[in-house]
């Protein structure tokens, strides 16, 4: 038996296999989007030939982490904002896991920002699926950083001073290479996004907008929805900075109006991810380094031989 | 203080080359069979500053600074601000010269850059010169540096005219530049090297040196190397191949040893956004099966707490250093203390448990940073290694043999995928990679990729497939589990014995100290026998778990205890009594903080005081003493 047999494995999988055992119904309330990404990752993991057992699910904290127990793979419900920086590490360290990472509007966006920047920056490959429901549902309501200005709130009960955080176009100049926005009440949008951002070399970043029916009862359940591919309203290149980062500005625009614009918003297929960068310059080996630890026939070197002569 | 030692000091600006010069000397002195010892002393500034080095160089072993120092090679500061005698920080021209005239001993040598100093700026030197019967070398080394192409080899010419007052031998030094400079400006340098000490040898009749280099031989291959270099050289040794930081001074000398190493072994360095993100890197890299650390310096390690309290719970192997520096807040960057010691032991929520080592030398260091994987791997759990400025600064001499050794790339308690199809799982495929009943409280883990092992790590409490859990029993079980590690690790701690002791072992007194300020407590010790006073002392490296047995031990062997740290609180003191429950009527401390490590003479005089005279007023020193609870 190899290491880690499940790596590549050829076989059928069934989609119930990410079911788990113990807690097979899910907790979110009843009318949740969350119930939306799970089901697109059930259809979608099976799809791309990915089984639990090569997947690894970072999560962070809140409505979003409950994912790691409705989703049975190897899991990492990590601490409110670190998925992505847990998440990478496991990237490089094996490059050849499925590595997903997931987290909500307040984690993704708010607590974990810094990571999200720089993990959109270095281009890892590996998929992040922010739950975006423009609120904190764990906690029970208050405003986050996706909540629209003048959002009402027990922690902003004058409503919100503060503009709302614009996801995609941060996560383009941050420099991520696939950038779509999904919403729960499409279903085979978000199935076929998150296909292709799994299937992405590279950083995706699915901002997937889950309705909270709890306690963003005033919000929309983003419907209708436009799908900016499918409309013959809107006419851009996602290949063309530029001009995705115009339909972006659009779409961050319009969600506030009332306007659902959904979409591949940037898609650059030519940037080499993290890993490429890091070996194309020596500094990350070949074979994945998760293996080495398993191999009896490698050499350990020694500080020993390898380095000490010049202290001498 | 013994007459049979070189202390040479030199001073200059910070980024004047003092480093790399001093470093040059300490090794030709090694290599002419002599032990030798550096401390640094440098601001925290870009460029410019009063900057010194000293090495110190004898015969017999040296693990500590010594008493002041009897050699100044004074240069001057390239980036010194404008001299104004209103401005808080003074004439810093001066400063190389001025600055160091209090811890010259009496007889001792000052070699100064007459092309950049003048000592009638400094307020009664002529007196000083001749109270303390000091013997004054100017020499126009910039200029000599000028005429012969580039002024910043003033430092060589400096070492040529060491060399030549000291009777020390130009061809050590010469072997080293060759070793370490560039062909383009090694002539040059070799060239001046020669001009200087013949110079000096010339114009001065120096057959019976005012100080001299001692003489010396060793049995074996020496090397040079710091507290910083032995840390990495362990982990490297133990199959650490991943690091993940964030600069924060002192922990960048780790970081950057690591990632300039690590490609060379087919290893990944990541310097990443924050220190948040660091820790949590090193987490990931470890789950997903490689051994992997992080560290940082007290603000950075602040923000470490979090992924720490992480680590602990999902069970996850992760190591971290931690090289302290004086506090609190960013406090004094380049400056050594030991006032972490509390922040490291207890940050981080909950009932958290954790390995913490603290070193005491350079060979403590390679040993306990192997002995720091070791533990994180078998027993699954954070292990902080916890080390300072001066200890991750300093250089010295230790036997290459040392380091002859095998490695250790074990993952420990890892099973593989036909171990795994043994294990309990539950009816779903789930493995059970938190069980309760497990021996010594560690529970074998899997790694993502690996047929059959599928489990969920959390923060969150769990039940044994780590699917989260708030059930009582489920929650008894498994927070008695994860503590039951620290019993079995004390228990193998006890078999390594991580501590240093010197001194009789019937002695009267007693002095307890950790971390780096063990060697200069040693010497102490030897100094106060030799003096008639019985006194051992015992350099404490286990942090947590505690060695109590053997710390009660030595308590109860002696009439009194010394506690000797760099903190202003006496945290170790409280450390101690916290973990002994009683004894508080023998402890007194004493302390430093401002910003320099302890000479062996401040304990020498600090115990005198303190014990014998009782009243620890140990005048001249600024040390502080804190008597037993009830005197």
């Amino acid at each position: 038996m190899s290491t880690f047999s499940a790596i590549g494995e050829e076989r059928e999988i069934d989609r119930d296999e990410y079911t788990p055992g113990v807690e097979p119904q899910p907790t979110w309330c009843p009318g949740c989007g969350d119930f939306s990404v799970l089901k697109a990752l059930k259809q979608a993991l099976p799809e791309v030939g990915r089984s639990p057992e090569e997947t690894l699910l970072c999560t962070g904290i809140g409505c979003s982490g409950k994912l790691n127990s409705y989703l049975d793979t190897y899991g990492f419900h990590t601490i409110h904002g670190r998925s992505l920086p847990v998440a990478r590490a496991a990237k490089l360290a094996n490059p050849e896991l499925e590595v997903i990472a997931a987290g909500g509007d307040g984690d993704g966006y708010g607590i974990g920002g810094n990571h999200f920047i720089h993990t959109a920056r270095e281009n890892h490959d590996m998929t992040y699926i922010v739950f975006n429901n423009e609120i904190f549902g764990l906690t029970k309501g208050q405003t986050s950083p996706t909540s629209p200005k003048g959002h009402k709130s027990k922690t902003q009960p004058h409503g919100s001073a503060k503009e709302p955080l614009k996801p995609l176009s941060l996560s383009l100049n941050a420099g991520a290479s696939y950038v779509a926005r999904t919403a729960a009440v499409n279903p085979n949008q978000a199935k076929e996004i998150i296909i292709e951002a799994i299937e992405h070399d590279g950083f995706a970043h699915v901002d997937f907008l889950t309705q909270c029916p709890t306690w963003n009862k005033d919000a929309r359940q983003y419907v209708p929805y436009i799908d900016v591919q499918e409309s013959e309203e809107y006419d851009f290149d996602p290949t063309d900075k530029v001009e995705a980062a115009e339909m972006m500005r659009e779409t961050e625009e319009a969600l506030y109006d009332g306007k659902v614009l959904t979409g591949r918003y940037y898609v650059d297929e030519d940037r080499p991810s993290y890993g490429q960068e890091k070996r194309a310059i020596g500094e990350m080996p070949e074979e994945p380094l998760a293996e080495r630890y398993w191999d009896d026939e490698y050499e350990w070197e020694r500080s020993h031989d390898q380095f000490l002569d010049k202290h001498a | 203080m013994t007459d049979d030692e070189l202390i040479w000091r030199i001073s200059g600006g910070s980024g004047d080359g003092i480093a790399s010069t001093s470093q040059n000397f300490a090794k030709a002195l090694m290599r002419s069979g002599l032990n030798v010892f550096t401390h640094r002393h440098y601001p925290s500034r870009i460029r410019g500053g009063h900057t010194y080095t000293e090495v110190r160089a004898s015969a017999d072993p040296v693990r500590s600074r010594g008493d002041g120092y009897n050699f100044l090679l004074a240069l001057g500061d390239s980036f010194a601000r404008n001299p104004q005698e209103e401005a808080v920080y003074g004439n810093e021209e001066i400063k190389p010269l001025s600055e160091n005239l209090d811890e010259l001993r009496e007889g001792g040598v000052i070699v100064y850059d007459e092309g950049l100093l003048d000592t009638s700026e400094i307020p009664n030197f002529d007196e000083r010169v001749e109270e303390n019967n000091w013997h004054v070398y100017p020499l126009d080394l910039r200029g000599l540096a000028r005429d012969m192409g580039r002024e910043v080899m003033r430092n060589t010419a400096g070492v040529g005219a060491t060399c030549a007052l000291t009777g020390m031998e130009l061809d050590h030094v010469e072997d080293l530049m060759r070793d370490a400079m560039p062909e383009k400006i090694l002539d040059p340098n070799l060239e001046i090297l020669e001009t200087a000490y013949n110079q000096v040898s010339e114009e001065y009749d120096i057959d019976a040196p005012d100080v001299s280099v001692p003489t010396g031989e060793h049995e074996e291959t020496q090397l040079l190397m710091s507290g910083s270099d032995a840390i990495s050289y362990g982990a490297i040794d133990e199959g650490c191949r991943f690091i993940a930081g964030y600069p924060m001074t002192p922990w960048t000398e780790v970081f950057t040893i690591m990632t300039q190493n690590l490609p060379e072994l087919g290893g990944i360095s990541e310097q990443v956004e924050d220190e948040i993100a660091a820790a949590a890197l090193a987490v990931g890299a470890s789950h997903a099966g490689v051994k992997a650390m992080s560290g940082s310096s007290g603000g950075g390690f602040a923000l470490m707490s979090e992924p720490l309290g992480l680590a602990e719970m999902t069970e996850t192997p992760l190591v971290l250093v931690e090289a302290m520096r004086a506090g609190p807040s960013t406090g004094m960057p380049t400056k050594p203390e030991q006032s972490d010691l509390e922040h490291v032991l207890y940050t981080s929520q909950g009932d958290s448990q954790r390995v913490v080592l603290a070193p005491g030398t350079v060979e403590e260091a390679y040993e306990q940073s192997r002995l720091a994987f070791r533990l994180a791997y078998e027993y699954q759990i954070p292990t902080i290694l916890l080390y300072d400025q001066k200890l991750g600064g300093e250089l010295m001499n230790v036997p290459k043999s040392h380091f002859d050794r095998d490695p250790n790339p074990t993952l420990g308690k890892t099973l593989s995928e036909d171990a795994l199809a043994d294990e309990p799982h539950s009816a779903d495929g789930k493995f059970h990679r938190f069980q309760h009943d497990v021996d010594d409280g560690v529970s074998p883990r899997s790694i993502p990729g690996q047929k059959g092992g599928r489990f969920l790590a959390t923060g969150n409490e769990h039940d044994p497939t780590g699917h989260i859990a708030e059930s009582p029993d489920n929650r008894v079980a498994q927070i008695d589990r994860r503590g039951q590690k620290l019993d079995a690790i004390r228990a193998d701690l006890d078999t390594v014995d991580t501590g240093s002791y010197a001194g009789p072992e019937d002695a009267q007194y007693g002095i307890l100290t950790f971390g780096s300020q063990q060697g200069t407590v040693e010497e102490a010790v030897g100094r106060l026998n030799d003096a008639g006073i019985s006194v051992k002392s015992y350099g404490v490296s286990d942090m947590l778990p505690f060695p109590t047995e053997q710390v009660e031990a030595f308590v109860e062997s002696v009439d009194e205890v010394l506690v000797v740290e760099m903190t202003a609180s006496g945290q170790f003191r409280g450390l101690v009594q916290k973990n002994l429950g009683r004894y508080g009527e023998k402890l007194s401390s004493l302390l430093k903080y401002n910003g320099n490590p302890f000479e062996p003479a401040e304990i020498v005089d600090g115990f005198e005081a303190a014990i014998i005279e009782g009243d620890g007023d140990a005048s001249g020193h600024q040390t502080t003493f804190v008597p037993a609870a009830g005197d």
